[in-house]
């Protein structure tokens, strides 16, 4: 049986989006290619198979539709009235009905169609086959399009309603509109039902829960009900009727004393015995509310004589059940919702009515006589007549009066704080109730951390002795130390040697700086070898600077170099400003001059023509050099009128230069830019 | 608040630096800065990587075992406060931590005692050795000193000025 859980109903789709769901799935879940060369069954297979598919699916979710909806007749009567009060039984019925043929129609047409398409016999027949047995199917499903979203509103309806277990302990609350019934649910249970001052704002069944003696209760919460015949009743009404109709449920009448509600005690009365009948069986409170408007015993006389009336009424129920004639203390009780005297007792008193009830019922009950047999509980027979009442001693029985008083004159930290300014503005002190040696400790603000150590890890009671032998070891290692402290001074070298050092660690790491320069450009680049000196570094006068540096006389060896190098042919320059190489003496390593052809980007003791054949260069003569020259320069022309720097240069400063792009023609089209 | 030890080098850690990293088997590591982290991450052994403190304890760079040490454990149960012995802890940190300088102070001069000696032996040695490179045998002959050679520099004199002069 469906748990009342009508939460758990799945969403009944729409006309349109039912057919779209189905459609689509069985386009994702069939094979889709076929083609006219495949032999006559395997086509007829596959239209049939798809037809098939269609019509399981359709059959499908709306079976589940029709068995997850509740059936009337199946689910308690009271949830029975309560659907057919909200959502007429009839329209219910009538639209499960309608899916429930449009479902038995889709069958019928997939049995005919699967018929006709195992005898087509082309691509063709086949396919417009499938596509008439889908189409019918679908326009049933449009068909009861309006049924599935009535159903869907149901649904929605449905989820909505309050969960209400038929058979447990309820309370049910009752009476003309703006009584303060709501008021009250929102005072015992946690349930936070809407309080207005106009009349049915609460418009249907709220439920709230309570507990009692370790028992939790339902209480429900029903719309005002009107002094009307039965027939002319609305649906809000109705439910309250329904829900007093069915459930077995401690009644609580709500009668408001000082007519606030804007209806008199009479009005109220009236109402009371119209729906007497109802309280039939249920233990029946008459709970007087707003007596802080109007207390009970100031109201007028033919008010109080109606008020005894209903009371006797009630008092009828209790006769009739447990037999206990003359409790009438729990039948009428006042109360007040907004001062919240007397709310409590009602609800206990409405709690232990109903309790008493149930059990009395289930007594009576066949079952109960298992569950008694199983249980047995021993009284020792008395041996004899002294009495002997449980001993508790004295001193459990003071303490148990001092902590009651002291429960009582206990300030509380709370009542502290709401005295210091509150919540915001109070802060306890934690260390109020620390337990130290000396209570001026307490507020003592100590560092957690010093110099990079946490002072936890530092403390030790005896670290003052500690201290000390450390000292003491220190001072002793002190001593030591000082005995070998002095180093080895004086041997060192003297100046010049360190001058000389240096130089020579110069001159080692300019060599490996060299060689590691040579070894990597070795493989890529080729060196001009040493005989084809273009840049005249390989001179006499370097020779002769080396050799001094080194302490030696050079001036024979530069005329020996010299003598041995005139040889050489050398075409002869034009003009500009020759610097005779033999001028320059040896020894003379005139700085001014040695600096100024360092300063030149190639040291060039004469200025050539640009065309003119260097020896070195790799060139046969004067016109391949020019030939080279020209070709350089016209590969080069074309990367400078674009203003790239080199090869590589691809930088495009504008990618979409604006005045190509935009803008109108003056004349003409612009079609393509 | 705690200080922690940075799991890599061993720094400290102080309070809103750093990342924790918990492992499945609950062990945390904290690091000190984001370096130590990716170096974690990297799977490096901290013995390894030279400018830990594991790794110059290990290697003797840095003072391993120690009286001080001793004063610096952590405790798991809570001591009750006791005003006088707080504020002795405080004056012996202070102590403790002068002791400790010291020692690690004579701990690295120990280390370093042969140095100079030894940096002179390397330099009258390459000096001797490669003395070639600045001066010439020839030079080295006439002056037998490890110096750079002097060098003679031919001044031309105007004899026919002077004359005029005088």
């Amino acid at each position: 049986m469906v748990q009342y859980n009508f939460k758990k109903i799945t969403v009944v789709p729409t006309g349109k989006e039912f057919v779209d769901i189905i459609l689509s799935r069985t386009q994702r879940r069939t094979p889709t290619q076929v083609h006219k060369g495949y032999s006559i069954s395997r086509l007829r297979q596959f239209y049939m198979r798809k037809v098939k598919y269609t019509q399981e699916n359709f059959h499908l979710k709306l079976s589940t539709i029709i068995d997850e909806f509740p059936r009337l007749d199946d689910i308690h009567p009271f949830y029975g009235d309560l659907l057919h009060v909200l959502y007429n039984k009839d329209h219910y019925k009538l639209a499960l009905g309608q899916i429930n043929t449009a479902r038995n129609l889709i069958s019928k047409i997939q049995k005919d169609y699967v018929k006709l398409l195992k005898y087509g016999d082309s691509l063709y027949r086949c396919k417009s086959l499938k596509v008439a047995a889908l189409g019918r199917m679908c326009t049933v499903i449009k068909r009861i399009g309006p049924s599935l979203a009535y159903l869907e509103q149901i649904r929605q309806h449905m989820a909505r309603l309050p969960s209400i277990d038929p058979n447990t302990r309820t309370i049910l609350i009752c009476g003309y509109p703006n009584v303060g019934k709501s008021s009250f649910i929102n005072k015992i249970t946690r349930a936070d039902v809407d309080v207005q001052p106009y009349a049915f704002t609460t418009k249907s069944l709220f439920v709230g829960h309570t507990d009692y003696e370790y028992l939790r209760y339902q209480v429900i919460d029903t719309p005002g009900i009107l002094d009307r015949p039965f027939e002319d009743r609305n649906i809000i009404e109705m439910c309250s009727i329904t829900a007093l109709a069915h459930l077995r449920a401690a009644v609580l009448f709500f009668l408001d004393i000082s007519g606030s509600c804007g209806y008199s005690i009479a009005q109220q009365a009236a109402l009371f015995h119209s729906i007497k009948s109802l309280f039939m069986n249920k233990p029946l409170i008459i709970v007087c509310n707003k007596t802080d408007l109007q207390p009970l015993d100031k109201i007028s006389e033919d008010d109080l004589k109606l008020v005894m009336e209903m009371k006797s009424e009630a008092m009828k129920t209790v006769i009739g059940q447990g037999g206990e004639p003359t409790d009438d203390s729990g039948v009428l009780l006042t109360m007040s919702t907004l001062t919240e005297e007397g709310v409590i007792a009602v609800k206990n008193a409405a709690c232990a009515r109903l309790l008493d009830q149930r059990v009395e019922q289930k007594m009576k009950s066949k079952k109960l006589n298992d569950c008694l047999n199983r249980f047995h509980v021993a009284m020792p027979k008395p041996r004899d007549q002294k009495e002997r009442p449980p001993c508790i001693p004295q001193a459990v029985l003071e303490a148990k009066a001092k902590i009651t008083v002291e429960k009582e004159k206990r300030k509380l930290e709370r009542d502290i704080e709401n005295e210091n300014g509150g919540a915001g503005v109070y802060s306890a002190s934690l260390k109020k109730h620390y337990i130290l040696a000396h209570d001026e400790w307490k507020e003592d603000n100590i560092p957690e951390i010093l110099d990079g150590h946490n002072v936890y890890d530092f403390i030790d009671p005896d670290i003052l002795m500690r201290l000390e032998e450390l000292e003491k070891e220190e001072g002793v290692l002190q001593g030591l130390g000082d005995d070998d402290d002095f180093e080895m001074d004086g041997a060192e070298l003297s100046s010049e040697e360190q001058a000389a050092l240096a130089e020579i660690r110069k001159k080692k790491s300019l060599l490996i700086q060299q060689h590691r320069i040579k070894k990597s450009t070795a493989e890529s680049r080729p060196t001009v070898p040493r005989k084809f000196d273009k840049d005249r570094r390989f001179t006499s006068e370097r020779m002769g600077r080396q050799l001094s540096t080194l302490g030696l006389d050079p001036t024979k060896a530069i005329n020996r170099a010299r003598s041995k190098s005139r040889g050489r042919k050398r075409e002869r320059s034009v003009d500009g400003g020759v610097v005779d190489s033999m001028e320059v003496d040896g020894d003379q390593s005139n700085k001014k001059q040695r600096l100024r052809s360092l300063s030149r980007p190639r040291s060039r003791s004469q200025s050539r023509p640009p065309g003119e054949l260097v020896p070195g260069e790799g060139f046969r003569d004067t016109a391949q050099k020019k030939k080279a020259i020209q070709m350089a320069k016209g590969s080069s022309k074309k990367r400078n009128k674009d203003a790239r720097k080199g090869e590589a240069d691809r930088v495009i400063p504008a990618l979409k230069p604006k005045h190509l792009f935009s803008g109108k023609r003056s004349n003409g089209k612009t079609q393509r830019r | 608040m705690r200080l922690e030890k940075c799991w890599f080098c061993s720094s400290t850690v102080y309070p809103g630096h750093g990342i924790q990293y918990v492992r499945n088997d609950a062990k945390v590591f904290r690091f000190c800065r984001s370096k130590c982290h990716k170096n974690f991450k990297m799977k490096r052994n901290p013995r390894k990587v030279k400018w830990t403190k594991a790794y110059r304890r290990l290697n003797g760079k840095d003072m391993t075992q120690d009286a001080t040490f001793e004063f610096e454990r952590k405790r798991n149960r809570p001591e009750r406060y006791d005003r006088s012995v707080t504020e002795n802890t405080l004056k012996a940190i202070k102590k403790i931590d002068k002791v400790r300088v010291d020692r690690e102070a004579r701990h690295h001069a120990q280390r370093m005692k042969g140095k100079k000696a030894q940096v002179l032996r390397e330099a009258t040695k390459e000096l001797e050795q490669s003395i070639h490179m600045v001066k010439a045998p020839a030079a080295l002959q006439e002056d037998s000193s490890l110096t750079l050679p002097k060098i003679k520099v031919k001044v031309s004199q105007p004899t026919e000025d002077n004359h005029m002069l005088e």
